[in-house]
């Protein structure tokens, strides 16, 4: 199914989405890669508050190029998530509810999803360029010492993406590839 | 004896540094035309030509096909006739990183140590091989790496009684294990033979081989077929969401090796396989 999603992203609105849904994003979201999950984690150790409000919110796994003198941005694509699957489940318990990213998760992302009601979406890996122009508005909003690791709040139009991890756990990496695989005996 | 000041090496640098960003190889580009019209699945094709669109997106706006700008890895070939002046040559080479990288809006990916992770903001050093060649001329190619397919090669020292059937699994397996990970459709570079750190060496180095030239020698041309088919059957497909086209093309490289060994270096490369060259 094809869905235009408004973020933030209630819980009720992430349940409804099924893997292999295609979708086009619009609205606010946030970018962290592993340095900036790294010090959020720590953050919430030491009891002190996030850099923004977690709750309902989408994470796009995403270090972009700088942006080019009347440029929004610069090239902007997903950076392989099971880098953040040793913080996202934290995340994922204060209310994270979606993630924005290319590649496997692994048991304990998935099982906080499922309990939490959050989805995985994945972005096109290498379209950077493409993706570049999706994004409207771009404010750098912590940590600026990371350079392309910090966080930012992107505000973005039809942002295209596909459900790969539903929050019932159903899988477009394994499903998709089930249909294409010619076994040898 | 010829000449070359160094100032020539720093402006050719911060040129290949920016064009191997921004403009993806025709053998790429013809290889995603190929695939595209291969391909089966809906989601593939789909992929398939936003990778194909975002790659005219890049060349026309001269920005980078991918914000993974990567780490500069630089090849010199230097003719044995030449005499650098200026300065330092590793120094020359790294402020021509530094600029193209600056001037070229690239990301700066690169910390400056392993552990305690901090960027170095100017997206040196850049990893530098240097090879003395015959000749009064150098050659310059720079081949900037992404990691998120960096991440998923592998390196394996088999054994002789392993043999070829040894190497073709161990090719399979990476890639089966990499699966979504490196951005498929992937470019994957093999070397085979030497030692481990020479096998590493000729995986990278088959990367730069054009996708549409086969090894001319014929066991490793039909090697590099039978593995691209063999790799296009797994169904990853495009970003690993099924397909048939999980591949681009499969490069082998082979060295002497020692009477007790079979190292085999995987190197996998996502489309971007960028590489820009240069003979000064």
């Amino acid at each position: 199914m094809k869905h235009t999603i408004e973020a933030p992203l209630t819980e009720e609105k992430a349940r409804e989405l099924k893997a292999g849904d295609i979708v086009s994003i619009n609205g606010i979201i946030y970018t962290a890669r592993d340095a900036a999950h790294k010090r959020m984690v720590s953050l919430i150790q030491e009891g002190k508050p996030l850099p923004f409000d977690i709750r309902d919110q989408i994470i796009y796994y995403v270090g972009p190029c700088p942006a080019k003198p009347g440029d929004v941005i610069g090239s902007a694509g997903p950076t392989t998530s099971s880098r953040m699957d040793a913080y996202a489940p934290e995340l994922i318990k204060l209310g994270l509810k979606g993630m924005i990213g290319k590649g496997l998760r692994n048991e304990a992302v998935i099982d906080a999803m499922k309990s939490c009601g959050a989805v995985y979406f994945g972005a096109i890996g290498g379209a950077g360029a493409l993706i570049a122009r999706s994004i409207v508005a771009e404010e750098l909003i912590a940590f600026p010492d990371l350079g392309a690791e910090a966080i930012r709040r992107l505000t973005v139009k039809d942002f295209p993406a596909v459900v790969i991890i539903d929050s019932d756990g159903n899988n477009l990496y394994k499903t998709g590839r089930e249909k294409f695989q010619i076994v040898t005996p | 004896m010829r000449t070359i000041h160094i100032d020539s090496i720093i402006e050719a640098v911060e040129k290949l540094c920016m064009d191997s960003n921004y403009y993806l190889n025709d053998d790429i580009i013809k290889g995603l035309e190929k695939g595209f019209n291969a391909e089966e699945s809906d989601n593939g094709k789909e992929i398939l030509s936003k990778i194909i669109e975002n790659a005219k997106i890049a060349k026309e706006r001269s920005m980078a096909i991918c914000q993974d700008t990567g780490m500069a890895v630089v090849f010199m070939d230097i003719g044995q006739d030449v005499h650098i002046t200026g300065g330092s040559l590793t120094d020359a080479v790294n402020e021509g990183v530094r600029r193209g990288y600056e001037k070229g809006y690239l990301r700066k990916s690169v910390v400056r140590d392993p552990i305690d992770r901090i960027n170095t903001k100017d997206n040196t050093p850049a990893v530098i091989h240097y090879n003395i060649i015959d000749g009064d001329k150098i050659k310059i190619t720079v081949a900037p790496k992404g990691f998120g397919s960096e991440n998923m090669s592998g390196l394996k020292m088999l054994t002789p009684s392993q043999g070829i059937e040894g190497v073709k699994s161990f090719i399979i397996e990476t890639v089966e294990k990499a699966g979504p990970n490196p951005c498929p459709p992937i470019v994957v570079g093999v070397g085979i033979g030497g030692t481990m750190e020479k096998a590493a060496f000729l995986a990278k180095k088959a990367l730069l081989r054009p996708i549409d030239i086969r090894n001319d020698v014929p066991y490793l041309k039909e090697l590099e077929e039978e593995m691209l088919e063999r790799i296009n059957r797994l169904g990853i497909g495009p970003s690993g969401l099924g397909g048939r086209i999980t591949a681009l093309g499969v490069n082998i490289e082979v060295y002497p090796t020692h009477i007790a060994g079979l190292p085999v270096a995987v190197n996998i490369n996502c489309h971007a396989t960028r590489h820009s060259e240069i003979i000064i």
